[in-house]
């Protein structure tokens, strides 16, 4: 039995109330979405707030609609519900797949979008309760100054562990942040930063309102692939985003592929325009790019498996996703 | 803090009290005497605490009490009819798809909401709903029989003892 420690629950229905509930006790309150992230840690000890402020009841956090050439998805929209929105399976294929291979039926129907965004990063000796930490001796991200992954290390190198970012960054996505204060949008390939123990640009009583994406071209195609060790329930051991913009020649004309999974920051694999811009999408062009993620990619030991494994995985993943993308058909203009 | 509350289950609506950093399992084991659910991992993995809201498979071992207020909760004690046992508690029992019984109450609910929504599911249809409940025991090849036996009772309208000797 894993017990809560005691906190009051807010239960807003405007967003105004909800960010004013947040500024107004800043420091010891959270948001809760779905909670199938938050509520695990806080049985663990990991965060402690005496506020909670619920946001599924929130009218404004919910909306899945198309509008000036986006898809606009509300905050509070369930992982259930864009894994099945037909809209969103129409437009984002991708994003829709993604979010269908979260965890299991039960965590997708309340868990959320916006809180698979904000997903706290995870790492074998964060994840786990307070009896086994305090064992071991407390680490760098909670309640200790040592990293067990990294001997000296200083800087927490805990995984960005969420399957919907990944796919979002490719398709060039932007988060709506709200404070009490005033708004602000950012960029999904902006939003995240490489400090494990925060590893998001969002402050403590700032929400994530709803994410943007821009209706894709009719010609991108899309793969997310994942490793983990079970097909349900668990998170990603890496998570693969591409998406590949080709005619039906098999010209490219874009190209992106995000890795995450790894550490605190999904990678955005750079350089791929050069080698893979206006070319045939050939094996040799595909190889290139893998062997460019394998080298771009450092996996460290803070998941319980083999590191050299899970970075030679890189390379054997990205593959697949292009299998996938090239067993796509091109989808009517 | 108490927080006096309302809730709805299995068609009952009572007003409860309950401290208000109660998941809804605590609720239901502790204040309201709905056992059936079970508190397995108690932090989302196992599947055990599996209930119903408003149809809808969730977790009621991270699920705030909170959260359940104007909805409709579904457990395991819920399941049966005026006229005896779900088919699928039938089907269970028939071809032994519960051993230690521990996970049964959760996947149960898994599937009387799989078999709500579709009445015919294929077998990939049946592990994809119960991809979240784990079991120990049985190697869920019985469990997943019990299910498409129970959809075929359902389906044909007859006892789910007549479907297994058919």
């Amino acid at each position: 039995m894993l017990r809560l420690h005691p906190y009051r629950y807010h239960r807003p229905k405007e967003l105004g109330e909800a960010l004013e509930l947040l500024r107004e006790h800043r420091g010891d309150s959270m948001p809760i979405a779905g909670g199938t992230d938050l509520m695990p840690n806080m049985k663990h000890g990991l965060y402690t707030p005496s506020h909670l402020v619920a946001l599924k009841g929130v009218e404004e956090l919910h909306v899945i609609e198309e509008r000036d050439g986006e898809l606009v998805i509300g905050a509070a929209e369930t992982l259930t519900r864009v894994a099945s929105d037909p809209l969103i399976k129409r437009r984002l294929p991708g994003l829709a797949r993604a979010a269908e291979g979260i965890a299991h039926p039960m965590i997708r129907n309340i868990g959320t979008i916006g809180g698979n965004v904000c997903l706290d990063t995870r790492c074998t000796y964060y994840n786990q309760t307070y009896f086994w930490r305090e064992a071991l001796g407390f680490c760098l991200k909670k309640d200790g100054d040592v990293c067990y992954v990294v001997k000296g290390g200083s800087r927490c190198v805990a995984a960005h562990s969420a399957d919907t970012p990944p796919m979002l960054m490719t398709l060039g996505a932007t988060v709506d942040l709200a404070t009490a204060d005033g708004a602000r949008s950012v960029p999904l390939t902006k939003f995240f930063t490489a400090d494990g123990i925060w590893n998001t640009v969002r402050e403590p009583d700032e929400l994530v309102i709803r994410v943007r994406v821009p209706i894709p071209s009719p010609r991108l195609r899309t793969s997310y692939q994942k490793v983990r060790e079970r097909k349900s329930v668990d998170f990603p051991l890496l998570g693969i985003a591409l998406a590949v913009e080709i005619d039906d020649s098999h010209l490219i004309e874009s190209i992106s592929l995000v890795v995450a999974g790894l550490g605190a920051k999904p990678r955005v694999v750079g350089g791929l325009d050069k080698i893979a811009g206006g070319q045939r999408l050939t094996p040799d062009i595909i190889e290139e790019v893998a062997r460019r993620a394998h080298r771009q990619c450092n996996p460290l030991d803070n998941l319980i498996v083999d590191t050299d494994w899970r970075h030679a995985m890189v390379a054997v993943y990205v593959r697949r996703a292009f299998e996938e993308v090239l067993g796509q058909p091109l989808a009517a203009a | 803090m108490i927080e006096a509350l309302r809730l709805t289950v299995n068609g009952d609506t009572q007003e409860i009290g309950v401290p208000s950093h109660y998941t809804l399992l605590e609720a239901l084991r502790y204040v309201l005497g709905y056992t059936g659910s079970k508190q397995g991992c108690d932090k989302g993995d196992c599947g055990a605490c599996t209930v119903l809201l408003d149809g809808q498979p969730a977790l009621s071992c991270i699920l705030p009490v909170q959260e359940a207020i104007d909805r409709e909760v579904t457990t395991v004690e819920g399941l049966a009819g005026p006229d005896g046992p779900h088919p699928l508690q039938d089907a269970f029992d028939l071809t032994g798809a519960a051993q230690c019984g521990f996970c049964t109450p959760g996947i149960l609910m898994s599937a009387a909401s799989l078999l709500q929504r579709n009445q015919s599911p294929s077998n990939h249809e049946i592990r994809e709903a119960l991809s979240g409940n784990l079991c120990r025991c049985t190697g869920y090849t019985k469990i997943f029989d019990a299910v498409e036996i129970a959809a075929r009772a359902l389906r044909e309208n007859r006892p789910a003892a007549e479907v297994v000797r058919a």
